[in-house]
């Protein structure tokens, strides 16, 4: 097998990166340009809303500069988890972005995008004979709430992607993916050892976050018979031993053995080496396959609606004083609207916003406060009334130790409530048994 | 012996969710011999790690040394599950702060 290079342009597709690191990385001649688009990390909103992570303004700039260079170079691109998501809506919005720009720029391709979506009750049945398990929310996955989903993608492999290539393929926009799959498709669809391949994507997927100084930047990977080397397209950064040893571990709870879908890869005999200032050599990651493929399940279900009121508290008093005036008002809000389903929570930044029960220095607190007032109730109107409530009441309240009597609050904004949403919660992530690699994963093909 | 600050021998100490259920937590050294001597120390036992977060040592999942990386790596489950009312880091990349301070006795 000869060696394959990979460039992956990003860490998300919309993030950007410098010209000049995609246009040396192309000076390169990879054979193949793979971004991942998205995560659990931004959280449920924007699996549940259909919303894309990133612009459509910035991605479609991304990919203004990388179809145009895939193109000239007449090389496959491949984007995973697209629209950050990976559900229908995110990879219908790529799609659409992707002919926009092929139509602008007068480019031609076989198009394919692959969806992730599982129906709810796809999941309820797998659920009943015993398909799906828990491991790591500690608690199993019930029929009722897999049914409550609005939406549930689970996270392919690469092997839907590869059977893309081999339908000829130029250009792929894949759901909810596993994001080492996304990079490390092409090399196993060109033989490549599928455990240096996929580790080579864990630590591909991120761009020139394994390098230094780390960014949102071009970063390519040469795969051979025996390991892969990482460099980053731009000479301004290097690979080092800690910055790609350390990526390996990254979003992980263990080091050494990781887990995807339908395999695992056994990091434990790795070998790292810098063979060059810039350049490191990985050798070492093994491919275990596992008997049943099974895929991780992300699901969300809608759980209300948010609205909030954020304010500045500069009074020492007031300051002193927070807790119970917080209490209080929280108290008579929940009377005063007597609903089991209002939700009323309080940040206090300046004290302990950010670690809440994990600070450990929450006596020191600063000279002033923010203070964010968090409704979320079944309808929006209430959420809303409910914040409008607490800080009007917070405004106007007397306490002892007082001595402004004109307003308690420093609100930046007129509304001083801001309606925020729908918001969603995660109802699934658990791992459901599939036939085989590619069940669940329809793909479609395009000439554009 | 002398005690430091980890933030004085660490190159990288940084927090992030491993999912939307734990919380990992990554310590990364430029030296092999710093590593060495930070992870012998003890300072990453259980006790010590739950003491720093003021919580119980049952929450601490999990502690691993990364000999080759020289990196030490520890996650604790999340206080509550991402994105759930009460949030206060989605990406859990900001509760990295306590280990700034954690007390490292060199020999």
């Amino acid at each position: 097998m000869s060696e394959i290079k990979v460039l992956t342009p990003t860490c998300t597709l919309g993030y950007g990166f410098s010209t000049e690191g995609l246009e040396r990385g192309m000076a390169l001649n990879p054979d193949v340009i793979a971004v991942d688009a998205g995560s659990t990390d931004p959280g449920p909103y924007y699996l549940g809303s259909g919303e894309t992570l990133v612009s459509e303004i910035s991605i479609k700039k991304d990919l203004r500069q990388i179809l145009l260079a895939a193109r000239k170079a007449n090389i496959p691109f491949i984007v995973g988890s697209a629209g950050g998501a990976g559900a229908k809506k995110h990879v219908d919005a790529t799609v659409k972005l992707v002919r926009e720009v092929a139509h602008e720029l007068k480019l031609n391709f076989r198009l394919a995008w692959i969806y992730s979506d599982i129906e709810p009750n796809i999941v309820a049945n797998a659920i009943r004979i015993g398909n799906v398990k828990d491991f790591e929310s500690g608690t199993e996955l019930t029929e009722d709430q897999a049914l409550e989903s609005s939406v549930i993608v689970a996270q392919m492999g690469h092997e839907p992607i590869v059977e893309a290539l081999q339908n000829g393929a130029d250009v792929i926009i894949a759901g909810r993916a596993c994001d080492d799959s996304v990079i490390a498709a092409f090399p196993i669809y060109k033989n490549a050892d599928p455990g240096l391949a996929i580790h080579m994507g864990k630590i591909l997927e991120c761009g020139a976050f394994s390098a230094e100084p780390h960014g949102t930047d071009v970063m390519l990977g040469r795969i051979d018979d025996t390991g892969f080397v990482l460099e980053p397209g731009s000479t301004t950064r290097r690979a080092s031993l800690t910055s790609v040893a350390a990526h390996s571990l990254y979003e992980r709870e263990n080091p050494f053995l990781q887990y995807g879908p339908g395999h695992s890869v056994d990091l434990t005999d790795c070998s790292f080496d810098q063979i060059s200032e810039r350049e490191v050599r990985v050798e070492g990651s093994k491919f275990i396959s596992d008997d049943d493929y099974w895929v991780k399940l992300e699901g969300v279900r809608l759980s209300g609606y948010r609205s909030i009121s954020i304010a500045g508290i500069r009074c020492p008093s007031m300051i002193k004083r927070i807790d119970q005036i917080l209490a209080d008002v929280k108290a008579e809000a929940l009377a005063y609207f007597d609903s089991d389903t209002l939700k009323i929570t309080f940040l206090v930044y300046g004290r302990d916003g950010v670690m809440q029960e994990l600070e450990p220095k929450k006596s020191e607190i600063s000279k002033e406060l923010c203070l964010i007032i968090d409704v979320v109730e079944k309808e929006q109107k209430v959420a809303h009334a409910a914040a409008h409530f607490i800080s009007g009441t917070l405004l106007h309240c007397s306490f002892p130790g007082q001595f402004n009597t004109a307003g308690n609050l420093a609100f930046p904004y007129s509304p001083s409530e801001i309606n925020v949403g729908p918001v969603y919660e995660f109802s699934a992530y658990h791992l459901m048994k599939i036939d085989h690699a590619t069940e669940h994963f329809k793909t479609h093909f395009e000439e554009v | 012996m002398k005690t430091v600050p980890l933030s004085s021998l660490a190159n990288v100490i940084r927090s992030k969710n491993a999912g939307p259920f734990l919380l990992t937590f990554d310590v990364l050294f430029n030296d092999k011999d710093i590593f060495s001597q930070v992870w012998e120390s003890n300072a990453f036992a259980a006790e010590n790690l739950a003491k720093l977060f003021g919580i119980s040592a049952n929450r601490i999942k999990s502690i691993y040394a990364m000999p080759k990386g020289n990196a030490i790596k520890f996650t604790l489950q999340r206080p509550r599950t991402q994105g759930s009312i009460g949030e206060t880091d989605m990406y859990g990349c900001q509760q990295h702060s306590p280990l700034l301070d954690l007390p490292i006795n060199l020999k």
